[in-house]
């Protein structure tokens, strides 16, 4: 898997100077040869754009309770209908997806850096540096990975950033696999032996030559495991972890809501928790088309 | 048998590392267990007086041999809230999380393994377009979203299923505790009220958890039927002039096995945490429902023995999936 990994990913050499326009044309490519692919990716682009704006444009205050209005089902004023407090469901949910979005790109981005320069280390290292980042891993892959979460959010203290940590650290045995896999393949390549002799350094070879080259491989990892840091993080919350009432978050709002569902009043948990649900979707689709594109071989 | 007791030698180190994790989850990490004990009106004496108790004075390596001594002597702590030993509750709560977690498990491998062969079998066809859109839609589902939909639908709308409200409703009375699993302790003393009480408690949890394991087996087995059908043995069986079940079922799907058996230790992993959420939603008596009323409660002896229990109950499952690789494949047992 690992050679053809080698040849399936478009070596960049050793400049780190993007070529954009050939960016761009992969990413046509992308949309064009799988149109699930494309829905997807038109999804995560409305997802970001509510990430985005979604704060400004919600047609209500998603904190200001309306005690003459709640409980109402789906209406024309109320797209979503409102809850036990009479808050607009729809402003809300628009507005939580800035608060997932950041947990899930923040954890991701934390775990990137991490788990890629511990991987990378690991790979071209080899050795001791090998064993005990190998170890850690282990150690990681041996809790069910939510209940560790559970554990590190409680250890740490019950906040949003303890949220982004312990779901870095549950992904981080992922992120190390990869990217020592394929720093392993890299470290007696061509380019690397010439970077050697050139008279770099250990890490400016590893910073500046194999980095750039691992990454593709590491994008599609990133785009799997995002579905996961939502769903882990609003699981979290869903359990009263993190996230603290009135904050709007899907996670939480599908808690809040709960109650309401055993009376029959679905609306309340159900539209944020068919937001998390696209949003997965459209994550974990994503994923696979990156990866069909990047490394057909793992094509199921 | 050697091969046994050297994969029971490769458990040592990983039960050492989740010890040492769960240790250091209370020890190492911000926030100081004594200014917890002492309550908001500690003066710092009083504090520096429930340390000493505690040990918390003593030197690091000091507290965790007095840490694994208190778990070799079966004491994981008392509950901060209720002042009960957390070992003897969660003893008493881990059936009802077993029971809900097997019966999930084996819901899921019934209809997810003939469906992933099928799929495998006819591809192309309806059952395996069902099979990838059941794959993906089932990873993505968060798994508390899923147990509500079910409580509102059969439930609120159609009726047929109780109140989510644990294990047994207000009128049935609990069977004598004999394994701990309601079902079957209910079989055994032949008092089959309580065993339809409790069957129909334990549907709407269990699929729920089964939903949500369905995708990475129905996937895996697909995948593995897929490429043991391609394979040259298949085709001499076939050109041999065995009919297609001898070929499917003798031929490949023993073969095929073996990666959905490694697999189901991924499962596992996510079913134990799932678990957490299901239990929440339909107010499961278990060990997980324990442990969240704990963390919101701070009270941290029971998140660690929890946390613990369930790391070792994963470990050893991954030993057992291990175990069953031999019984599977001959080829394994003669390596040693």
């Amino acid at each position: 898997m690992t050679e053809a990994s080698l040849t399936a990913v478009p070596v960049v050499e050793a400049q780190p100077k993007p070529p954009t326009n050939s960016i761009f044309r992969h990413a046509i490519y992308v949309v064009a040869d799988n149109p699930v692919t494309g829905l997807s990716f038109g999804l995560f682009v409305l997802i970001a754009v509510c990430a985005l704006i979604g704060p400004y444009i919600v047609p209500y205050d998603p904190l200001a309770s309306d005690t003459s209005a709640t409980l109402q089902s789906p209406s024309l004023h109320h797209w979503f209908g409102t809850d036990l407090l009479g808050r607009d469901i729809f402003s809300r949910v628009l507005a939580a997806t800035r608060l997932d979005f950041t947990i899930a790109v923040a954890s991701v981005a934390l775990v990137l850096f991490m788990g890629g320069l511990a991987g990378i280390a690991a790979g071209f290292f080899g050795g001791w540096t090998d064993r005990i980042i190998g170890r850690i891993s282990d150690t990681i892959m041996a809790f069910p990975l939510f209940v560790l979460a559970m554990g590190i959010v409680a250890a740490l203290g019950n906040t949003v950033t303890n949220i982004v940590i312990a779901t870095a650290i549950i992904n981080f045995p992922l992120y190390v696999r990869v990217a020592r896999a394929e720093a392993n393949v890299r470290r007696e390549a061509g380019f690397v032996q010439a970077a050697r002799l050139s008279g770099n350094g250990d890490f400016r070879i590893l910073l500046v030559h194999i980095l750039p080259n691992i990454m593709p491989i590491m994008m599609v990892q990133i785009s799997l495991t995002m579905g996961y840091a939502i769903l882990n993080a609003a699981g979290l919350s869903f359990i009263g972890l993190g996230v603290k009432p009135p904050t709007p978050e899907w996670g939480i709002m599908v808690a809040e809501g709960a109650t309401n569902i055993i009376s029959g009043e679905w609306w309340v948990a159900f539209f944020p928790g068919g937001a998390l649900m696209i949003a997965v979707f459209c994550f974990n689709l994503l994923g696979d088309g990156l990866r069909d594109l990047v490394d057909p071989q793992r094509r199921t | 048998m050697l091969t046994i007791a050297k994969r029971l030698l490769t458990v040592i180190p990983t039960l050492i590392g989740v010890v040492i994790v769960t240790f250091l989850l209370t020890r190492v990490l911000p926030g100081d267990p004594a200014v917890y004990f002492a309550g908001p009106a500690a003066t710092p004496q009083s504090i520096a007086e429930i340390r000493k108790s505690l040990g918390l004075d003593r030197p690091l390596p000091d507290q965790f041999a007095h840490y694994v001594n208190d778990l070799a002597h079966g004491n994981f702590g008392n509950s901060l809230s209720t002042g009960r030993p957390v070992a003897t509750e969660i003893s008493s709560r881990l059936p009802a999380s077993a029971e809900l977690t097997l019966s999930g498990l084996i819901l899921a491998i019934v209809i997810a393994v003939p469906l992933g062969i099928f799929a495998a079998v006819k591809q192309g066809s309806f059952i395996d377009h069902l099979c990838r859109v059941i794959a993906t839609a089932g990873v993505s589902l968060p798994v508390f979203f899923t147990g509500l939909l079910l409580v509102y639908i059969f439930y609120f709308n159609l009726g047929w299923s109780p109140a989510p409200i644990g294990r047994l409703d207000a009128f049935a009375t609990a069977p004598p505790d004999i394994t701990g699993f309601y079902l079957i302790d209910s079989l055994i003393t032949g008092n089959f009220e309580t065993f339809r009480a409790s069957l129909s408690q334990l549907v709407l949890p269990a699929v729920t958890l089964a939903v949500f394991s369905l995708a990475p087996i129905t996937r895996m087995t697909r995948a593995s039927m897929l490429a043991i059908l391609a394979s040259e043995f298949i085709r001499t069986a076939r050109a041999s002039g065995l009919n297609d079940r001898t070929v499917i079922l003798t031929y490949a799907f023993r073969n095929a096995m073996l990666p959905v058996v490694t697999t189901l230790g991924m499962v596992f992993s996510f079913l134990l945490g799932a678990n957490v959420l299901v239990e929440k939603v339909f107010a499961w008596p278990g060990i997980g429902s324990y442990a969240v009323e704990a963390l919101l409660q701070s009270d941290f002896a029971p998140v660690q023995g929890f946390v613990l229990t369930m790391a070792v109950l994963y470990v050893a499952l991954n030993l057992l999936i291990d175990m069953l690789y031999g019984v599977i494949d001959p080829r394994v047992r003669l390596e040693a």
